[in-house]
């Protein structure tokens, strides 16, 4: 066995099948839809997005992204902040749970939120609020897929967040909120930032948990993936393709700035 | 000060992850037992779940180890240059940007019945999209990253010192790599597989385009959950909801235990 | 092992990070690679090793050209600098390392090990994890690690820079003493000039990527030929107008010569110390700086420093006190040559003929 492997022709083949895979797998498929979105044209290719129904749901999902990552940072910024800082019963289990999103499937989540607080809830009968098939029910469940990212993010660096530069600024005649302003903030913003660029990136992205509640009423409650999902189902791959091109260009421009921010955060 | 906010972390860890774990273990039993039982002995179900674990074991299987050899690559080859590799290193978080919806348009339009490739596929009596092969490609597309994310840092972080001091001592690759470099990156790997297995088994997106949804042929556990409840078949939907949550739960006590054996070392 | 290198070049870039170097090693020498951090001695060591590819030029062991020859087969030991043992493994399994990968015998594998523990010392200690050893003890078992396949050639990365100040002259000793026991060629990088003057046979001066010079410690002190190395080993004053001392005004001005001069080769005295009177000339003390065994005096003369030492059984010197100086020897060097000058008043100029 060892013998064998020592030769170079099974190292470069190797080398050759992982890349092969690698290009295959990865390059290929996202080079592929590019040029099959353009293929007809960028007439038909504008002419797919000016489609209303398709720009409004890029728009509508980049809205309610945002939302949800507003509130996931500073939701996300509060827990970080605790689960590192404080001494607390509990705090081992709540830090596992943290987690649960990532583990459990979207179409489950997307289930379970329909049972907590669809048409039939105990929350529908309490507040008699219709969440479910409104923009709140999308908000939520892009919130509960996203919820690790920034507190994730954040951990870290406070870990890493040296005591004695906090003690430091307190000797220095700093008061708690300067110090935490100009001290500590400042080391966690990297964090917060690259955790909600992912959280707000897969926001935009997701699917199993937004299809079920949304409703997908067209122009009102249609995200983008729901909506190329509802174009490859009508047989219109082309209109998928023209959406989809546009979505992953936002998605890779949000990679591109983590990327960035994370070079930068090393430097 | 400290209390509030410890309070309102509870708070909402409770409401955002706990409420949700809490409905979906009593909304299974909702009918009784019979009716959770019913919801999983359906002949759909059991072929969703089986559909479901076989996706599981190729994706896992064939990203692990091209995960973790693009690992190695991407950290220690010479014979690739420094700009190469962090080309390379961005483009392999590329799918974590692809919704998975577009990840399965992806495979249609390259290999579906109307394109070159699916003609050429289904001439040789290979069927893709709308099979099974494809849903495991639309799961090892969207699940490649996270083997290379996961062993890449650990690679960088040991450094090729001890595996350089085990090639003066005449060691060649092969037994450098098990005896040196798979005992430092085995729990990493392991949590790798352990995200893998999550990823696969949750994904929907990529399947449900890829698949088509036929009963009994391409459903998976997740598409059938969609299935049901579109058909206002909610207690069935809970049913199989509740099992893969069941995994997800188990899956990430492993991954608390593997992180925690990740970070002795 | 018998080495030779003919016109070494190794270049990382644009960086040439090692410079036509060529050199011979005797077997059985115990060599240094002596210079500043980051002068190319380390890229030299890996290269032996065959972990680095020479850019150009060849490397010899006994005769053959080994420059294809990966490491594996080169029948090297290296120590590397962080000792870089096996974390998972014990100390047991670390030195027995190379044994197993050229499949020995369970029997031999565990006399070798059994041997070269209570050689260097770690009896007691061959279950522990590198985590729960010393830093000396773990530069122990690198060095039992690398010995056990029964290398030809030991290549030693710094040996001794990650040990505590302490402990460091124990191991040095230790070191040095057991690779003559051994008799096995090695060669070892330094940046601590004490350390290869105590330890080596030989030493190469080595900066910028350049041999600066080959020798034995003594060879290089007395005679350095090059001005880094004579400013590199040694303490010196550099002086950069030497006519202005008694017995070496005959030095030409106009050629931008300057002068390196030891602490050793000056002597200082009240007036009426100093024998040869006629070589002194004034010199007012600046500092005294109390070394524990002795006085390092700063001196100066027509506005430039020279640092030497004094005994402490003569008389103590004062800040400010007028003294004599002998210089009775300068390294001499411009930008094309460079000598040593001994002071030519020291002489007596009316011998006496008995």
């Amino acid at each position: 066995m060892n013998s064998l492997f020592r030769s170079k022709p099974w190292s470069y083949s190797f080398r050759t099948i992982v890349f092969i895979y690698f290009i295959g797998l990865i390059i290929i498929p996202i080079v592929g839809i590019y040029t099959q979105s353009f293929s007809q044209g960028l007439a038909s290719f504008i002419d797919s997005l000016s489609d209303p129904l398709a720009w409004k749901a890029v728009l509508l999902t980049v809205k309610l992204a945002a939302i949800a990552t507003l509130i996931n940072v500073l939701l996300g910024t509060m827990i970080g902040w605790v689960l590192t800082r404080y001494e607390f019963v509990g705090k081992s289990i709540l830090n596992s749970v943290i987690d649960l999103p990532f583990a459990l499937p979207t179409a489950v989540a997307g289930f379970i939120l329909l049972l907590l607080v669809g048409p039939s809830s105990l929350f529908y009968e309490w507040f008699g609020l219709d969440l479910v098939f409104h923009e709140p029910a999308i908000v939520i469940a892009m919130m509960f897929v996203t919820f690790p990212f920034v507190i994730r993010g954040l951990q870290p660096l406070l870990e890493e967040l040296d005591q004695s530069e906090e003690e430091a600024a307190y000797t220095l005649g700093s008061s708690k909120t300067r110090t935490f302003f100009q001290i500590i903030l400042p080391t966690m913003l990297p964090g917060i930032l690259s955790g909600a660029m992912l959280a707000f990136s897969r926001a935009i992205a997701e699917f199993g948990a937004v299809v079920l509640i949304a409703g997908n009423i067209p122009g009102k409650t249609l995200v983008a993936s729901v909506y190329i999902f509802g174009e490859i189902e009508s047989n219109n791959p082309h209109g998928a393709a023209a959406v989809s091109v546009l979505l992953l260009s936002i998605s890779f421009l949000i990679l591109w700035f983590i990327h960035k921010l994370n070079r930068g955060g090393q430097a | 000060m400290r209390r509030l906010w410890i309070t309102l972390t509870y708070i909402v860890v409770a409401v955002v992850l706990f409420l949700p774990l809490y409905k979906i273990f009593t909304g299974a039993w909702a009918d009784g037992f019979s009716g959770f039982a019913d919801a999983l002995l359906r002949p759909q179900s059991l072929h969703a779940l089986q559909m479901t674990a076989t996706i599981v074991l190729i994706v896992t299987v064939v990203n692990t180890l091209f995960g973790v050899m693009l690992a190695i690559y991407l950290v220690r080859a010479s014979w690739l240059s420094p700009f190469a590799k962090r080309l390379c290193n961005s483009i392999v978080d590329l799918p974590f940007a692809v919704s998975p919806v577009i990840g399965g348009l992806m495979i249609v339009l390259l290999l579906g019945p109307n394109t070159v490739l699916g003609t050429m596929f289904n001439n040789l009596g290979v069927q893709i999209v709308y099979a099974l092969p494809g849903m495991v490609l639309a799961t090892l597309f969207v699940t490649f990253p996270i083997m290379v994310r996961e062993v890449m840092p650990v690679l960088q972080e040991i450094g090729d010192q001890q595996e350089q001091a085990a090639t003066t001592l005449g060691a060649y690759s092969w037994y450098t790599f098990w005896k040196v470099t798979w005992p430092n990156i085995r729990f990493a790997v392991m949590y790798g597989v352990v995200l893998t297995v999550a990823r696969s088994l949750g994904e929907f997106g990529a399947v449900l385009v890829v698949s088509g949804n036929i009963i009994n042929k391409t459903q998976t556990a997740t598409t059938l959950v969609y299935q049901d409840v579109e058909n206002f078949n909610v207690v069935a939907a809970n049913g199989i909801a509740l099992v893969l949550a069941a995994f997800s739960i188990m899956l990430l006590l492993l991954m608390e235990w593997t992180k925690k054996r990740k970070e002795v070392h | 092992m018998h080495i030779e290198v003919k016109n070494l070049n190794k270049e990382f870039g644009s960086f040439h990070a090692v410079q036509d170097v060529s050199f011979e090693i005797e077997k059985g020498k115990l060599i240094g690679f002596l210079g500043p951090s980051g002068g190319g001695k380390t890229s030299i060591l890996r290269m032996l090793a065959g972990l680095e590819t020479p850019t150009s030029g060849d490397i010899f062991f006994h005769g053959k050209r080994v420059n294809d020859l990966p490491p594996q087969e080169r029948g090297i030991g290296f120590v590397f600098q962080n000792y870089a043992l096996f974390k998972h493994m014990t100390v047991f399994d670390n030195i027995a390392f190379g044994l197993k990968v050229k499949k020995q015998n369970k029997a031999a594998i565990k006399e070798r090990v059994q041997y070269l523990v209570e050689l260097t010392g770690l009896k007691g200690f061959e279950h522990r994890y590198p985590h729960q050893l010393s830093g000396g003890q773990r530069q122990r078992v690198a060095f039992a690690r690398a010995l056990a396949p029964e290398p030809q050639l030991l290549l030693l990365d710094e040996p001794f820079a990650a040990i505590d100040a302490k402990i460091r002259t124990e191991l040095r000793t230790w070191l040095k003493d057991m690779i003559s026991e051994l008799g096995i060629t090695s060669i070892f990088v330094t940046h601590d000039q004490e350390e290869a003057i105590e330890v080596a046979d030989e030493i190469m001066i080595i900066s910028k990527g350049k041999l600066e010079q080959k020798g034995t410690p003594w060879d290089i002190y007395k005679n350095p030929q090059t001005p880094f190395v004579a400013s590199f080993i040694g303490e010196s004053s550099l002086i950069d107008n030497i006519q202005c001392f008694k017995g070496y005004e005959d030095v030409p001005t106009n050629e931008g010569i300057k002068a390196l001069i030891r602490p050793e080769y000056i002597e200082v005295g009240k007036s009426g110390e100093i024998v040869l009177a006629s070589a002194t000339m004034d010199a007012s003390v600046k500092h005294l700086h109390f070394r524990g065994s002795e006085w390092m005096v700063e001196l100066e003369i027509e506005g430039q420093k020279l640092i030497t030492y004094r005994s402490l059984e003569k008389d103590v010197l004062h800040p400010g006190e007028q003294v004599k100086v002998l210089i009775h020897r300068a390294y001499l060097f411009n930008e094309e040559k460079s000598w040593i000058m001994e002071n030519p008043l020291k002489v007596d100029p009316l011998p006496v003929y008995i």
